[in-house]
C-alpha cells in the first residue's frame, strides 16, 4: 500500500493555502450584499472547499469506486428527504391547500390576550 | 491476538479504511438530516436572516481557519506515517489536537459572549439550530481529539501507524462539516 | 439471559491456540468471540420479547375485560395502558426484531458463512453489545421514574411527546427517546463489523455471487439502517432538546413544525421495516433451499430485487402521514411508490414458490416456519395495498385494521423468522438436535392462535374501531354489535399463543440437556457454517475453508449426493 501512495507527493501546504484563499473569498464576497454573489461565494465555494478536502486530504479517489458511490448515495438520499419533505416544511401554502400550523405560527399570542404568556396554551383548542 | 478476518481485504480496500468510510457515511446522514431541517426552516422564515445577523462572522472565520490548519497537520501526519516516521506523525497529530483545543476555546468564548447577551438556545428556533448544530459538531471535535491522543501515543512508539490515516479521514470529515456549517450559520444573512 | 450459555458442552472443542483457561466472566460476558456476542444479543432479545409479550397480555386483557384485575399485573389504569402499548411496540421492534434478526444472526452467521475466524473488529463488536445492553436498561428504567413510562405511542409524535404538560411523563419520555437513540448507536457500531466482515473477509474463492443470501440480506439491511437512521438521530436530539431545554423545533406556536418530526421519523421508520424484513427473507431462502433440495431460483434476481426494495423503501415514507396534513400532491406520489414497492416483494415471494416447485420437500420444523413466513407475510403485504392508497387510508388510518396489517408483517418477520432461524441453526449453535415433535407442537400452537388474534382485528378495524382507545365501554357508539366478542376472541387467542411459547422454552432447555447429538452437518446443507464443528470452537475452523462454488448447489445432476458443500474441491 505504501508504494501506491508514494506517487502523490502532493504539496499539502499549497492546498492549504488555496483553501485559506477560498475562505477569504467566501467571507469577503457576501460583504457586497448582492444576492447571487453571496450565494456563489458562500455556498458555491463551500462545495469547492469540501471537494478539495475530500479529494486531496481524505484521498477518496484512491479508495475503490464503490466507496464514492456509497458517499454519493447518502447525499442523494438526503436530497430525496428534502424533496419529499420540502412541500410540507418549506412551503406552508400551496394551490388550494394550506397547513393549519402555518396560520398558527405567525399569530402573535400577545395580540389576542393582554397577559401574553398564557395565550399560547389557551389557544390550543 | 488479531483474528485472521482483520487481515483479509477481498473488496480491495484495507479493512480499517472501509470501516472509517462507513462511519463517515453514517455521519453524513446525521448532519444531512439536521442541515436539511435547518435549510427548510430557514427558507420558510424570512425573519431568520435578522437573527443570523447577530452571529459573529469574524470568530467564525477564525475558527474555520483553525480547523483548516488542523486538517493540514492531520494530513501531514498521515504523510509522515506513510514514510514510517511514527515520531513525526505523533508530533503532527499533537498539533492537530492543539488546533482542536484552540477551536473549542474560541467556540467557548463565542458562546459565552452570545449567551451573556441574551441569545440562548431558547431565544428562537434559529438560535436553537445554531447551538444544536454547532454543539453536535463540537462533540465530534472533542471525540476526534481524544481518539487522536490515543493514536498519537501508539504512533510515537511506531505502533499501529495505519491508524494515523484513519483518524485523519475522520478529522477531515469534521472539517468538511464545518465548511458547510460556516456559511449556513455565519455568512448567509 | 447469558446464564443459559454455559450449558453448551464444549470442553472437547476448546481451542488450543487462541486462549487458555478463562473465567466465566471473561468467557461469556466480556468475550470478543462473535458467537458469544451473538448469543448475548439473542438471549437479551428473548428476554425483551418476554417483557414485550407480557405487556401485550396486560393491555389485551384490559381491552377484552375492561376494568379487570389482570392476573400478574393488577388493574390497568389509562396511564398504564398507553405506556404498555407504547413500550410494547418499541420493545418488539427495537429490542427484539433488531437484536435477534440483525445482530444475533448477523454476528453468528456472517463469519461462519463467509469462512473466517471472527468479526473484523471484535472489540467494537463487544462494545456494540454493551451499548445495546445499556439502551435496554435505560428503557426499562423509564417505567420506574416519576410519572412512569412514556405513553405517546412508539412514533413519539410531538407536541404530545415534546411537552410534559401533555404527556405527563417528564422523565419517561426523555428516557424513551434516549434509549432508542443509544440503541441506534449500538447498531451503527455493529454495522461496521457486518459490512467490513462480509465485504472484506470472505474466504478465498468466494465471489460476490457465492455469498449466501442471508448474508447479503443482512448487509443490505445494515446499509439501509445506516442511511435511514441518521436524520432520525439528529431529530431525536432536537426532540430531547424540546423536552428538556424547551426549544421549539417542533412547536408550531413558536416557529417549529411537528410534521418535520413525522417526516424524520418515517424516513427512518419505513426503511426500518425492510431492515428487519430482509434478514428474515434471507433466513427463509436458506431454509427453503435446504429442505426442498433445490437450487435457489434466480439468485441474482433475488439480490437485485432486495437492493431495489431497499432503494424504493426510501421513497414511500409519507404513506404513514396521509392524514397528518401533508401536501396532497405529495400524497399522490407516495401512493404510487407504495404500490410500486409491492412488486419487488411479490417477486421474492414468487421466487420462493418457484424454488419449492418440484423440490423434494421435507417438512421439518424450520421448513414449517419458513413456509408460514411466506404465507403469513403475504397477508400482511396484501393488506398493505389497502393502506398504501391514500383514499382508503384516510378511512382506515389509526384503526385496528392498520394494527392487524403491521402485525401480519412484523409477526412473520420478528417471531416466525426468528423461530425459523433458531430451529434451523440450533444444531450448529449448541451441537444438539431440537425435538421435532415438540417443535411442531409449538409451531401449530403459535400459528393458529396468531391468526385468531389478528383476523378479528381486521374486522374491528374495517368496522371503524380506533386503535388507541382504552375502554370501549365509554364510547357506546363505537361498541358495535359483536365487537366486544371479537376483542375477547383476540385476547383469548393471545393467551393461548403465549402459553404455547412455554413449549419452545421447554424444548430449548430439554434439547440442550438431552438432545440427540448433532453432527457437523445434520441438514446436509451446502453453506460453510456446516463444515465447522457443532458448536464451532473459538476461531471456528482449524484451517480456514476455501470456496469453490455457490451456496445453493442442491440436486446437481450426475452427482451421487444431492448436496455439494461450498468448500469441497471437485
Amino acid at each position: 500500500m505504501s508504494e501506491e501512495h508514494e506517487e502523490h507527493h502532493t504539496n499539502y501546504v499549497k492546498i492549504w493555502a488555496i483553501l485559506v484563499v477560498l475562505l477569504a473569498i467566501s467571507v469577503a464576497g457576501p460583504e457586497l450584499e448582492i444576492l447571487w454573489i453571496t450565494l456563489i461565494t458562500a455556498f458555491g465555494i463551500a462545495f469547492v472547499k469540501a471537494y478539495i478536502v475530500v479529494q486531496k486530504f481524505m484521498h477518496l479517489g484512491d479508495a475503490p469506486k464503490f466507496v464514492t458511490y456509497v458517499m454519493v448515495t447518502c447525499l442523494v438520499f438526503m436530497m430525496l428527504f428534502i424533496a419529499g419533505t420540502a412541500s410540507d416544511i418549506y412551503k406552508s401554502n400551496g394551490e388550494n391547500w394550506y397547513k393549519i400550523e402555518s396560520e398558527w405560527q405567525y399569530m402573535p399570542p400577545v395580540a389576542q390576550h393582554d397577559e401574553g404568556h398564557g395565550a399560547a396554551d389557551e389557544e390550543s383548542h | 491476538m488479531k483474528p485472521v478476518a482483520t487481515t483479509r481485504s477481498a473488496a480491495g480496500i484495507p479493512t480499517g479504511l472501509l470501516a472509517v468510510w462507513w462511519i463517515v457515511a453514517s455521519e453524513i446522514v446525521i448532519f444531512g438530516g439536521l442541515l436539511a431541517a435547518y435549510l427548510m426552516y430557514r427558507l420558510s422564515h424570512d425573519a431568520w436572516a435578522g437573527h443570523a445577523a447577530n452571529t459573529n462572522t469574524a470568530i467564525g472565520t477564525v475558527n474555520t481557519f483553525v480547523l483548516l490548519t488542523s486538517s493540514l497537520f492531520a494530513v501531514l501526519a498521515h504523510q509522515a506515517a506513510e514514510k514510517g516516521d511514527g515520531k513525526k506523525a505523533a508530533r503532527f497529530l499533537l498539533f492537530t489536537i492543539g488546533g482542536a483545543l484552540c477551536f473549542l476555546m474560541i467556540k467557548g468564548y463565542e458562546w459565552n459572549y452570545e449567551i451573556s447577551h441574551g441569545m440562548t438556545i431558547t431565544t428562537n428556533t434559529f438560535w436553537s439550530f445554531y447551538y444544536t448544530a454547532a454543539g453536535i459538531h463540537a462533540s465530534h471535535v472533542i471525540a476526534g481529539a481524544i481518539i487522536m491522543a490515543v493514536v498519537a501515543k501508539d504512533a510515537a512508539k511506531g505502533l499501529e501507524l495505519q491508524r494515523v490515516e484513519l483518524i485523519g479521514i475522520y478529522w477531515h470529515f469534521v472539517d468538511v462539516v464545518w465548511i458547510f456549517l460556516f456559511p449556513l450559520l455565519y455568512i448567509a444573512k | 439471559m447469558a446464564e443459559l450459555i454455559p450449558t453448551q458442552p464444549d470442553p472437547g472443542h476448546e481451542d488450543d491456540h487462541h486462549h487458555g483457561e478463562q473465567s466465566f466472566v471473561s468467557k461469556y460476558l466480556l468475550s470478543t468471540d462473535h458467537k458469544v456476542i451473538a448469543m448475548q444479543y439473542m438471549f437479551t432479545g428473548m428476554a425483551m420479547a418476554l417483557i414485550g409479550g407480557f405487556m401485550a397480555y396486560a393491555f389485551r386483557m384490559q381491552l377484552a375485560f375492561p376494568g379487570m384485575d389482570v392476573p400478574f399485573f393488577g388493574i390497568v389504569t389509562p396511564a398504564n395502558y398507553v405506556a404498555l402499548v407504547t413500550n410494547h411496540g418499541a420493545i418488539m421492534i427495537f429490542w427484539v426484531a433488531m437484536p435477534v434478526l440483525i445482530a444475533a444472526f448477523g454476528n453468528y452467521l456472517i463469519p461462519l458463512m463467509v469462512g473466517c475466524d471472527d468479526m473484523v473488529f471484535p472489540k467494537i463488536n463487544r462494545l456494540s453489545y454493551q451499548v445495546f445492553l445499556v439502551s435496554a436498561i435505560v428503557l426499562l428504567s423509564s417505567f420506574f421514574v416519576e410519572g412512569g413510562g412514556f405513553g405517546g405511542a412508539w412514533t413519539t409524535y410531538p407536541p404530545l411527546s415534546a411537552k410534559a404538560e401533555y404527556n405527563l411523563t417528564p422523565l419517561g419520555s426523555s428516557l424513551f427517546i434516549g434509549a432508542v437513540g443509544i440503541e441506534f448507536i449500538a447498531f451503527l457500531l455493529g454495522g461496521i463489523n457486518f459490512i467490513t466482515t462480509a465485504m472484506n473477509s470472505r474466504a478465498p474463492g468466494m465471489k460476490l455471487y457465492d455469498i449466501p443470501m442471508v448474508i447479503w440480506m443482512i448487509v443490505i439491511a445494515s446499509i439501509l439502517f445506516m442511511v435511514s437512521v441518521g436524520p432520525l438521530l439528529a431529530g431525536a436530539i432536537m426532540l430531547i432538546f424540546d423536552q428538556q431545554l424547551h426549544t421549539a423545533f417542533y412547536d408550531p406556536n413558536r416557529g417549529g413544525d411537528p410534521v418535520l418530526w413525522q417526516h424524520l421519523f418515517w424516513f427512518f421508520g419505513h426503511p426500518e421495516v425492510y431492515v428487519v424484513l430482509l434478514p428474515a427473507v434471507g433466513i427463509t431462502a436458506e431454509i427453503i433451499t435446504v429442505f426442498s433440495r433445490k437450487k435457489l431460483f434466480a439468485y441474482r434476481t433475488v439480490l437485485n430485487t432486495a437492493i431495489g426494495t431497499g432503494v424504493l423503501s426510501f421513497c414511500v415514507w409519507a404513506h404513514h402521514q396521509f392524514i397528518s396534513g401533508i401536501d396532497p400532491r405529495m400524497a399522490n406520489v407516495f401512493t404510487l411508490t407504495t404500490l410500486l414497492i409491492s412488486i419487488p416483494i411479490a417477486e421474492m415471494m414468487f421466487v420462493y414458490i418457484a424454488t419449492l416447485y418440484g423440490g423434494a420437500i421435507r417438512l421439518t420444523t424450520p421448513m414449517l416456519w419458513a413456509l408460514a413466513f411466506i404465507f403469513e407475510f403475504l397477508i400482511g403485504g396484501v393488506t398493505g395495498i389497502f393502506l398504501g392508497a391514500s383514499g382508503a387510508d384516510i378511512y382506515m388510518h389509526d384503526t385496528y385494521f392498520v394494527l392487524a396489517h403491521f402485525h401480519y408483517t412484523f409477526f412473520p418477520i420478528a417471531i416466525i423468522g426468528t423461530y425459523a432461524g433458531v430451529t434451523y441453526w440450533f444444531p450448529k449453535m449448541f451441537g444438539k438436535m431440537m425435538s421435532d415433535r415438540l417443535g411442531k407442537l409449538h409451531f401449530w400452537g403459535t400459528i393458529i392462535p396468531f391468526n385468531f388474534i389478528f383476523i378479528p382485528l381486521f374486522f374491528l378495524g374495517a368496522g371503524g374501531q380506533h386503535r388507541r382507545i382504552y375502554d370501549f365501554q365509554n364510547f357506546p357508539a363505537l361498541a358495535g354489535e359483536g365487537m366486544q366478542d371479537l376483542r375477547i376472541l383476540a385476547t383469548v387467542s393471545l393467551v393461548v399463543m403465549l402459553g404455547f411459547q412455554v413449549v419452545f422454552f421447554y424444548n430449548f432447555i430439554i434439547s440442550l440437556m438431552r438432545g440427540e447429538k448433532a453432527g457437523k452437518n445434520p441438514w446436509k446443507a451446502n453453506t460453510l457454517e456446516w463444515t465447522a464443528e457443532s458448536p464451532p470452537p473459538h476461531g471456528n475452523w482449524k484451517v480456514l475453508p476455501t470456496v469453490y462454488r455457490g451456496p445453493y448447489e442442491y440436486s446437481v445432476p450426475g452427482r451421487e449426493k444431492d448436496y455439494w458443500p461450498q468448500d469441497e474441491p471437485n
